[in-house]
């Protein structure tokens, strides 16, 4: 069990992974990872490297097979499954792969929807609107309208908006009530160039803003000059 | 709060399957109801089809088989009470009033009835209310008939009309006696009984329409009768009778009547007067207590009641399982979206209490909409039952044991909307993160 590290952000020991209890060799296996406070990461590798696996695991979603995964210097396998939930809530903001929005929901429905599970995603969202009278609904039209989606869209049917813009969407709902930690699942896969590292700023002012670590996976290795830092899965795996 | 809403608006979302859901609740609710409200009415009905008469004497033969013919109209009395008879149990101790009634005629296909005055005044159906008029009054000539209500209206028949009744029953009697046109005075008001579909007229006049007065009978159709204390005598009749005195016109000097109705002072004469009537020994007769009589016919029809109820209770097992179908149908659609909401921080429990709250909504909402349809079909069918079952429906609130079956099917709808609610809870979150649309 590694010290107890002020700056670290996610930390990870001999983690393994399998899907199953009898499976040959491990989908992931990485000796060691760590992440700081703050740091905008890019993750690259290939299809089927276990980009996703990595994430899940991050996420609290799935568990390792073996070793440890500490995100702020919380023990992920310590917890409990509610207690993954509501650390997750918490201090995780995830951009899916696919957006993972509900369709029957308003965008600043969809953008607020974490906070009404989480208190204290409530609270920090509403510190964040510099109005005077604070409310949910306020930060999400300044994230939607900070992130690139204005302001007659809010309103509208999810399900009647753009790839592009429902990316913006899923990507304000999560930075509400600034998470410690974003993690995006190839949220530029459907975007063209142009639009790609456009929309990776406004996540970048937005991570600033918020103070909170970014890591950001994808298989296209040409957006890696616009992060601090890029970390290789392949690489990061040990050789089997 | 954010459950409700998210409940609310994702069964909007889903309107079409939900509102299908709905309406099948909502429907055999109505059946449900509609089944209960007419087996509880159609036994209302039944036994108050006559409540005042303390005993019915006919020829001897079985308790429920003397109840049908009498009351019911239904089957034939094999056999009369002699004249003799009826004035020697008219003349005993405690007797209030006797009726003497005569049937066997039919005017297209709705029962005659030969009696006296004394009927419109004695006879009792429900809750011991007597006949009344519609329109007219009683007759007061041989040649004049008063009509149920129900004959009045199916028939369209007017104060003033003439009509002719036929010798037999149904509608093809052989013979017509054109002869004899009956006058209508009277149209009474609507019982939900027997009455309303029968014609009567005076005791004597049964007689007139065999073609003869105090003619021998043949068992069946024949039935002369005396009763009371009439007081005119016939105008218009082209028969030979006009010239009996005053008492005796309407009610004539029959030979046999097919049953007579009683009231005694007191319910001692009534078991007394039954048993002397039981064993009386010049002629086979029989009395019998017409409530209790009903009571023991209605336990016979007790299989129909049951079948009844197994039938509704199956409609709604039905529906249920339509229900839970379609909830655990629309449970597989919806992983992606109960996966979103557990990636966006809500528990296990709070999609449990999501989805048992859809089930829960769903069917108060089919059941409101259930009852709704109910009052309306009760609403446009009520008259029709009650012209062609003779079943008086009485569209009230809901009673405490409709209530409790309404209450019942909720209960039962949210237990069901717990199958579905369990699997949600157990949906693991990497689960519906791992479905790509």
């Amino acid at each position: 069990m590694g010290l107890v590290t002020p700056h670290c952000m996610i930390e990870l020991d001999n983690v393994t992974f399998k899907w199953h209890k009898n499976d040959a060799k491990p989908t992931l296996n990485i000796p060691t990872l760590r992440i700081d406070k703050g740091e905008h990461i890019f993750l690259h590798g290939p299809s089927g490297v276990g980009k996703s696996t990595l994430l899940a695991l991050l996420a609290g979603i799935n568990t390792p097979s073996s070793g440890n995964i500490r995100i702020l210097n919380r023990d992920l396998n310590t917890l409990s499954n509610t207690q993954r939930d509501v650390f997750r809530a918490e201090n995780i903001g995830y951009i899916f792969q696919n957006f993972n929005l509900l369709p029957y929901l308003t965008p600043i429905e969809n953008v607020t929807l974490g906070c009404e599970f989480s208190k204290s995603r409530k609270q920090k969202a509403l510190q964040q609107t510099t109005e005077p009278k604070p409310s949910l609904q306020k930060e999400a039209i300044r994230l939607l309208t900070a992130l690139g989606l204005s302001e007659s869209y809010h309103s509208k049917d999810v399900a009647s908006l753009s790839i592009g813009q429902q990316q913006r969407v899923a990507a304000a709902r999560a930075f509400i009530g600034s998470p410690e930690l974003i993690i995006a699942d190839e949220p530029t896969s459907a975007l063209d160039t142009a639009n790609r590292e456009s929309f990776i700023k406004l996540l970048f002012e937005q991570a600033k803003r918020a103070n909170s670590t970014l890591v950001f996976v994808s298989h296209d290795e040409t957006l890696k000059p616009l992060f601090n830092r890029a970390i290789s899965l392949v690489s990061l795996q040990e050789p089997l | 709060m954010i459950l409700t809403k998210l409940a609310y608006k994702s069964l909007l979302n889903r309107r079409a399957s939900v509102l299908l859901t709905l309406f099948t609740i909502a429907i055999s609710v109505m059946l449900l109801l509609s089944i209960e409200r007419i087996r509880v009415d159609a036994k209302t009905s039944f036994s108050n089809t006559i409540s005042g008469t303390d005993l019915i004497v006919g020829a001897r033969t079985g308790d429920i088989q003397l109840l049908l013919s009498s009351v019911f109209r239904i089957g034939y009395a094999n056999n009369g009470v002699s004249w003799q008879s009826y004035q020697y149990i008219a003349a005993q101790r405690g007797v209030k009033w006797s009726i003497p009634i005569s049937l066997g005629d039919s005017h297209k296909g709705q029962a005659v009835l030969g009696t006296s005055r004394d009927y419109f005044t004695h006879y009792r159906f429900a809750k011991k209310q007597t006949l009344s008029f519609q329109q007219g009054h009683a007759f007061e000539h041989l040649n004049q008939v008063v009509l149920g209500s129900d004959v009045a209206s199916r028939l369209g028949y007017a104060l003033g009309d003439n009509i002719v009744i036929s010798h037999g029953m149904g509608n093809t009697s052989f013979h017509h006696h054109k002869d004899n046109p009956f006058i209508i005075v009277g149209i009474l008001n609507a019982t939900g009984t027997p009455v309303d579909k029968t014609l009567h007229i005076p005791l004597a006049a049964i007689d007139l329409i065999h073609g003869g007065s105090h003619s021998a009978n043949n068992d069946d159709d024949e039935h002369d009768e005396h009763d009371e204390h009439d007081e005119h005598d016939e105008h218009d009749e082209h028969d030979e009778h006009d010239e009996h005195d005053e008492h005796n016109n309407l009610i004539g000097e029959p030979s046999q009547i097919t049953a007579l109705l009683m009231g005694f002072d007191s319910p001692l004469y009534t078991l007394q007067i039954r048993r002397n009537i039981n064993q009386y020994k010049k002629e086979p007769l029989l009395a019998i207590m017409p409530t209790v009589t009903l009571k023991e016919l209605w336990q016979m029809l007790a299989i129909v009641e049951k079948v009844l109820l197994l039938f509704s209770g199956v409609v709604i097992l039905v529906s249920l399982l339509g229900m839970l179908t379609t909830l655990l149908a629309n449970l597989n659609q919806r992983r992606r979206e109960l996966a979103i909401l557990r990636s966006v921080g809500a528990r296990p429990w709070q999609l449990f209490t999501l989805i048992s709250m859809e089930s829960l909504f769903t069917t108060l909402l089919g059941c409101l909409v259930g009852c709704g349809l109910y009052y309306g079909v009760m609403l446009i069918s009520s008259s029709y039952l009650q012209s062609h079952a003779g079943i008086s429906v009485n569209i009230a609130m809901l009673s405490y044991y409709e209530l409790t079956l309404i209450g019942v099917i909720m209960a039962a709808g949210f237990i069901i909307g717990l199958i579905p609610a369990t699997r949600a809870y157990f949906y693991s979150l990497s689960d519906g993160m791992s479905i790509k649309t």
